[in-house]
């Protein structure tokens, strides 16, 4: 089959080449310059280009570019479409040399010069937790924020403070994806034995409570009673200690009111205001001199009021306010999470002060993915999902390890590996860890 | 692109508003063309003035040199096999979106046995997993020469050529490179790569054979002096490799030299480094561990400059677990955020419903739909879930906007003959949707209940109200 070509197409292949334009040509009408399969060889198509690199110094000689562009056309086998009323029939024209490819002997040099960013804004410095000496009774506290550049980003400016990891804990035993419940079983009856395993074994930074049980629809239990459960896990662990309700929004305020109560001095999260239940939590939050998360759902107008809320209306400090705009799984809306946390992380850096807080991530919610805990697919044409056990942990690590990157600063997390894994990736993306591997060259010629 | 406002590109359009390009006014062709989703060249005016006038030629390279993205988009394959790479605009995808997803190649070589070859090649050609109405795959696979032979490394990259898929050869050597281009040459494999030592011979290999070729060099200096010495040779498709380093602060430096180059490229406008960036998860497997930490290590070294960057990866396991997540969050990050993301109207059946299942209604707005849906699925709920074309809006915005009406709600359940499948006429509405229950009813003739406002609380909710006690 004939390849066509437009005379278009064949002056963009000149223009390739430095050929600027083709003068004293006239053509009229619509040409076409066939070519038949196979007839150009690679051979060919590099000596053309040399040719064509030639022509292009003889740009402005028309008879001269004619004679070339024949010379061209005759090599690759095109007919030329050109009228050639000017050239003398008698004069043959010489096969072209073979020409070399003129190869440049060395490296253009280049300077590669970084573009320089700063921001004017700084995010917020949180602590959490209080030692004896500051009225609490931890044995340390844990502070996060304070960045002035983008996460791990540090060949712009240090990052004072590495992403940290809160382990969640329940005040009862829930269903939990398999993978995650046999690291908790033998302690899910006990929230403060729970706690202790999380720090003492898995490394958690700080521990969350759910007071769960406190929703009206599972045990409903009495706001004074649930409670006490933040004393024995205050007394089996020294972290700094982050509590959270069931999610009923009738029974949420109280419990995190009264828990805010019982924990004064302590510095401990509140987890969480909204936009909906904001005045009590904020109210309990200032006169016990505890920390609040700010979350709402995925939308940064959204996170802006109701931090606002809290700044303006409720005059809480900014050093006790965290935010959380809310976080779906890997596949499940991450990135709508992703950007949202971004925006939010990039307007406090750019001077938005409603919005420089650090940023706090339940990343738990990754489990919530069926990829993460369910044993096969259920779609039928789906390539094997292979073990569960190594399923879920990855997409904790990789929806975690992607909110990293938009600015989070605070992990709540459940798998021990996962939280074990981000916090190596980002004690590695944040110049904790010193080693390298010396050759990273050998991919390329390693068998196997 | 250059421009940023559609005026700029309108000044240089026939301003006729003829329509050819599909679009009813120029103005709104530029618009289009800001946005990337229109070409310059679908003006058909403009093209034909090219053709005949020389000036209007000039005019027309100028206008498709301002609106070609910031990053060169590079092409590795054959015509009805090839996937594109870079071409990308921004630094943070809220910006405009991120165009051309991250690339998946898988790693072979040339001293594999037979059997192993095909069985690697086979999993990378016949991965898919479906997600969001569609099965995602894998894009190609990256032949690495260990024989140092260029007879096997040809004959291996021949075989390999036989599966379709893209490829990349991966080979320092130049003799070994050439012999594999005499075979492939045509299926316009990406070559890798040049360096330092070698980059004069595969300078020479790139344009001979008008293949795409990979640079790589940790030191940015030379990464930029080679790349701006091939496109001055004349080669226009460039692979940046700034060296993936697998660990510690070797791996600290890999995210600092990527994120410098694209930063630097986008922002500082250096045109002599806006070109797609390679990264090398299999460098994971350099450490000194079992099999699953590598594996877990590749995949997280990936998911950092799936989000930061990186336009093509090489890769080494094939393992459910590595690739899965990372075929999602590929998708995830390329999802252009301008519109958002819906899910096909229509009739779910959840969990094996029977005639006496409760039906529930929600929106096609993916985030919404897939919460109620896993809410249903793992809180063993059987039901049928009505999903209506809110184009997709979630809840409250549709409800609010005009997009989730009555009206719709009785096309949706007469399209769908839900009332044939079940032996009432109970529908479920979110309680987001309350204000609309009424209307419902009249125009639907069914009954409806206001369900909870989060679908995590359908459970509680229908162990009060399930099965309907009859109303008086």
């Amino acid at each position: 089959m004939a390849k066509k070509f437009t005379l278009e197409e064949f002056i963009e292949l000149l223009k390739k080449y430095n050929v600027e334009e083709l003068e004293g040509v006239e053509i009229e009408g619509d040409l076409e310059i066939e070519v038949e399969e196979g007839a150009i060889d690679l051979t060919a198509l590099t000596a053309a280009y040399t040719l064509l690199s030639e022509f292009g110094n003889f740009l402005y000689h028309s008879n001269m570019a004619l004679s070339y562009l024949q010379r061209l056309s005759a090599m690759l086998g095109i007919p030329t479409p050109f009228a050639m009323p000017a050239a003398p029939p008698a004069v043959e024209v010489a096969p072209p040399p073979v020409p070399e490819v003129k190869l440049p002997e060395k490296l253009i040099e280049a300077r590669f010069e970084p573009y320089k960013m700063e921001y004017p804004g700084t995010i917020e410095e949180v602590t959490l937790g209080a030692t004896k000496k500051e009225g609490g009774t931890r044995g340390y506290t844990v502070t996060v924020g304070g960045e002035k550049s983008l996460p791990f980003y540090l060949f712009d400016l240090p990052q004072p403070h590495l992403p940290v990891i809160a382990v969640d804990v329940f005040d009862m035993r829930i269903g939990l994806a398999k993978a995650v419940r046999m690291h908790y079983d033998d302690v899910m009856d006990d929230p403060a034995e729970w706690a202790k395993k999380a720090v003492d074994k898995f490394g958690a930074d700080l521990v969350t409570v759910h007071l769960i049980s406190t929703d009206p629809l599972i045990k409903d239990t009495p706001v004074n009673e649930a409670v006490k459960v933040l004393e024995d896990v205050l007394q089996a662990v020294k972290c700094p200690l982050i509590v959270g309700g069931s999610g009923n929004k009738e029974k949420d305020p109280k419990v995190l009111a009264k828990a805010a109560e019982v924990c004064e001095g302590e510095r401990i999260m509140l987890a969480s205001a909204t936009l909906d239940e904001w005045e009590m939590i904020a109210e309990a939050a200032k006169k016990y001199d505890q920390v609040v998360l700010s979350w709402t759902q995925m939308d940064i107008n959204n996170q802006k009021t109701l931090n606002r809320y809290l700044l303006k209306r409720a005059e809480i400090p900014r050093e006790n306010i965290i935010q959380d705009t809310t976080t779906a799984a890997l596949g499940y809306g991450l990135d709508y999470a992703y950007t949202t946390m971004e925006r939010a992380r990039l307007a406090g850096l750019k001077g938005d002060s409603d919005l420089a807080f650090p940023l706090s991530s339940g990343t738990t919610n990754a489990w919530g993915a069926r990829e993460a805990w369910m044993t096969e697919s259920p779609i039928e044409g789906d390539s094997d999902w292979g073990p569960r056990e190594l399923r879920g942990p990855i997409w904790e690590i990789v929806t975690g390890l992607t909110l990293a990157l938009a600015g989070v600063d605070l992990f709540m997390m459940m798998h021990p590996g996962a939280c074990a894994t981000l916090k190596e990736i980002s004690n590695t993306l944040g110049g904790k860890i010193e080693n390298r591997i010396e050759k990273p060259d050998e991919w390329i010629f390693m068998e196997g | 692109m250059k421009v940023k406002s559609p005026l700029e590109i309108y000044n240089f359009l026939p301003r006729t508003n003829c329509g050819e390009c599909g679009y009813d006014t120029c103005m709104s062709f530029a618009a289009h063309i800001i946005d990337r989703s229109a070409k310059v060249t679908q003006c058909k005016p403009l093209v034909e003035d090219a053709e005949k006038d020389p000036t209007a030629k000039e005019m027309l390279d100028k206008l498709i040199e301002i609106t070609s993205p910031e990053i060169a988009e590079v092409i590795i394959g054959s015509d009805d096999n090839m996937v594109k790479i870079g071409g990308e605009e921004v630094l943070h995808r809220h910006e405009l979106t991120f165009f051309n997803p991250t690339a998946f190649f898988y790693d072979v070589w040339d001293t594999m046995d037979d059997k192993d070859l095909d069985d690697r090649c086979s999993k990378v050609v016949e991965y898919k997993k479906f997600y969001v109405g569609q099965f995602l795959t894998l894009d190609g696979i990256a032949i690495r020469c260990t024989s140092n032979d260029p007879k096997r490394y040809r004959e291996v990259v021949k075989k390999v050529a036989g599966y379709g898929k893209p490829m990349i050869l991966v080979c320092l050597d130049a003799k070994c490179m050439k012999a594999a281009l005499e075979e492939v040459a045509d299926s316009k494999p990406l070559i890798y790569a040049a360096t330092e030592e070698n980059w004069k011979e595969f300078l020479k290999l790139a344009l001979d054979y008008k293949v795409p070729v990979t640079l790589r060099s940790k030191d940015l200096n030379v990464l930029k002096s080679m790349a701006k010495t091939f496109k001055e040779a004349g080669v226009q498709e460039i692979v940046l490799d700034p060296v993936t380093e697998p660990i510690g602060e070797g791996l600290r430096k890999t995210y600092e030299r990527v994120i410098q180059l694209r930063r630097t490229a986008i922002l500082g406008e250096d045109k002599d480094v806006a070109y797609p960036i390679m990264i090398t998860p299999l460098v994971a497997w350099l450490m000194d561990a079992d099999d699953i930490t590598k594996a877990y290590w590749e995949t997280v070294i990936a998911s950092t400059f799936i989000v930061k960057y990186g336009d093509i990866m090489i890769f080494r396991s094939l393992e459910p677990y590595s690739v899965m997540p990372l075929v999602l969050l590929n998708y995830n990050i390329y999802t252009d955020p301008r519109t958002p993301v819906q899910v096909e109207a229509g009739l779910r059946e959840i969990n094996n419903p029977t005639p006496d299942s409760p039906v529930f209604i929600t929106t096609n707005f993916a985030l919404t739909y897939y919460t109620v849906e896993s809410d249903l699925t793992s809180g063993g709920i059987s039901c049928w879930l009505l999903v209506l074309d809110t184009e997709g809006l979630g809840v409250e915005v549709s409800v609010a906007g005009g997009a989730f009406t009555s009206d719709k709600v009785k096309e949706l359940i007469e399209e769908t003959g839900v009332a044939d499948k079940v032996n009432h006429k109970y529908l479920v509405i979110p309680g987001l949707a309350a204000r609309l229950a009424g209307a419902i009813e009249d125009d639907t003739g069914w009954d409806v209940f206001v369900g909870p406002i989060d679908s995590g609380r359908i459970k509680g909710w229908l162990e009060k109200n399930w099965p309907p006690k009859p109303k008086e």
